[in-house]
């Protein structure tokens, strides 16, 4: 597993990968040391300082909701009020991001709530022009969990 | 190595002043502290400068332009939030070493109006709203949501430290502001980001504070101990590793390795101390240190909330100046402002709202990135 950066897209973060081919992923890095799984690709072990047995690896794309704030006010031009969450994936690393297709109402989410990460082109271009690839957070599809 | 004291100290009163310069702001609050101890810009080995916005513009030797060339070393720090405290540190680094007797200290920030841009990548992608927000508002509601879902905090009780912190400003003629915001106001205001309403957010303005630092021995021999207070601790700290670190600002970690540094260095618990300046950027950032800080059992900060702990006239009160949230928050120069509260009582000189017999003192603050300062002041008998 490998970080790809297309020449044609941009990525949103650092720790998404957005190949030419294929499915955009999330990179993480694990270290061998201290097992800690960190985001992005690494040349050191934050926890532990480790420069020698670091992997990158793929991150899940299912996690429970950590944390969040309904943001009623944010800079002009951006559409309020959208939900601010903080999830935990499954077998390590946590990300920030937009938790979309639920209430904006603080009392409707839970913590531990189960989401699923969702790849998306966002309606943006960068300064070279480049189609843009964000990620988001949405409820987990509650049948395939089964 | 000596002991390091502060003989002068000041601030001007905080709020928004386009037409002057920062340069002129700044000289401002030096001249005073310089007044308060009766010292002149001759008898300063150094000068460190704490400003955060105009960082690569030499803000300290545009100061030593308008109070005196003296050509002594001059230092500008930044260091976010901390930036002012981090000033404070080096001078007493400085002392404590043996290279300076005397120093002065200044901090002064002119403020951009509304939410912060807390900067990023330059590629022409706006990330706030895809990538979550990283405003200010946002990182910190963040963060009390994660005390709110772990303990059950409320809105209610988040709302009350602005309540308070409000009610202390109305007796500091130097705070922004001095009005009761009572709870329904503060909870009914709008909301920026849950639970953090406006009245919830430190506001933005203009200001600046200095204070003057020196040896011990020094201070002796110049018959300045008498209003002089004893810096027993001062801590820095960065962040250290937390698993959520990349996704969520941890001010927690940061805030209690500083603290436990700290008191150790002066030798003294949480329960020895008679106030607390703590960094209350945001209502919610508050209810955190109060845990942090070891004023309380982790879970019970909202407890101390409820019962009024951290009023004037509670077991340990919090923010008496108003705090970041009715003071005002120009960032180079809050962590030298808080400095200035914490004297002022050790004096005995803070008026109405003085905590009675306050030999013992702490300031705190953290900057996004981040850095935690903890000053641990002591009356000297
Ligand atoms: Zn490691």
């Amino acid at each position: 597993m490998t970080l790809e950066l297309s020449n044609d897209k941009c990525s949103v973060a650092p720790y998404l990968s957005v190949p030419n081919e294929g499915a955009p992923a999330l990179i993480g890095t694990l270290c061998g040391v201290c097992d800690e799984v960190l985001l992005g690709v690494r040349v050191a072990c934050g926890n532990c300082g480790n420069r020698k047995n670091l992997k990158a690896v793929k991150l899940s794309e299912k996690g429970k909701l950590y944390a969040f704030s309904v943001v009623y006010r944010s800079f002009p031009g951006v559409k309020t009020p959208f939900v601010s969450a903080i999830v935990d994936l499954e077998g390590g690393g946590t990300l920030k991001g937009t938790l979309r297709n639920v209430e904006q109402d603080p009392h409707s989410l839970a913590q531990g709530m189960p989401v699923d990460v969702v790849f998306e082109e966002i309606d943006q271009k960068d300064n070279k022009g480049r189609p843009c690839t964000g990620y988001f957070f949405e409820p987990a599809d509650q049948d395939q969990r089964g | 190595m000596t002991n390091v004291v502060i003989v002068g100290t000041d601030m001007i009163k905080f709020g928004r002043f386009p037409d002057r310069s920062i340069e002129a702001l700044g000289a401002e609050a030096a001249l005073m502290a310089l007044d308060d101890c009766g010292l002149s810009i001759h008898d300063m080995d150094a000068m460190y400068c704490g400003n955060l916005m105009y960082a690569p513009h030499m803000i300290g030797q545009r100061i030593m332009k308008e109070i005196g060339q003296t050509g002594i070393p001059v230092m500008n720090v930044t260091n976010a939030c901390a930036t002012g405290a981090a000033a404070i540190r080096e001078a007493w680094i400085g002392i404590k070493a043996g290279v300076y007797d005397t120093v002065l200290c200044v901090g002064v920030e002119k403020m951009p109006k509304g939410l912060l841009d807390p900067g990023g990548e330059d590629d022409g992608i706006q990330r706030e709203g895809i990538l979550g927000s990283g405003l200010m508002p946002c990182v910190f509601a963040e963060a009390g949501m994660e005390h709110s879902l772990k303990y059950g905090t409320s809105f209610e009780q988040f709302a009350g430290i602005s309540v308070k912190n409000h009610h202390h400003s109305t007796m500091n003629p130097k705070a922004m502001y001095q009005i009761e915001t009572p709870l329904e106001m503060v909870m009914e205001a709008e909301m920026i980001s849950y639970p953090n309403t406006k009245l919830m957010c430190s506001v933005n303005v203009d200001g600046s504070a200095a204070a003057v630092l020196m040896s011990e021995d020094k201070a002796r021999e110049m018959g300045l101990l008498n209003r002089a207070v004893r810096i027993k601790a001062s801590s820095l700290s960065s962040d250290p590793y937390s698993q959520r670190n990349h996704a969520l600002s941890d001010w927690n970690s940061v805030t209690r390795l500083c603290a436990r540094q700290a008191y150790e260095q002066a030798g003294c618990k949480p329960e020895d101390i008679d106030l607390i300046e703590l960094h209350d950027c945001f209502a919610t950032a508050e209810m955190l240190h109060y845990e942090n800080l070891g004023l309380c059992e982790d879970g019970q900060a909202g407890r101390l909330v409820d019962e009024g702990e951290t009023t004037l006239g509670g077991r340990i009160p919090v923010n008496v100046s108003g705090g970041l949230l009715s003071k005002g928050h120009p960032i180079g120069a809050t962590g030298i402002a808080n400095v200035v509260e914490i004297v002022t009582h050790l004096r005995d000189e803070a008026g109405e709202r003085q905590v009675k017999d306050a030999r013992l003192g702490l300031t705190h603050v953290v900057g996004a990135g981040a850095a935690c300062a903890i000053h641990i002041l002591e009356r000297i008998e």
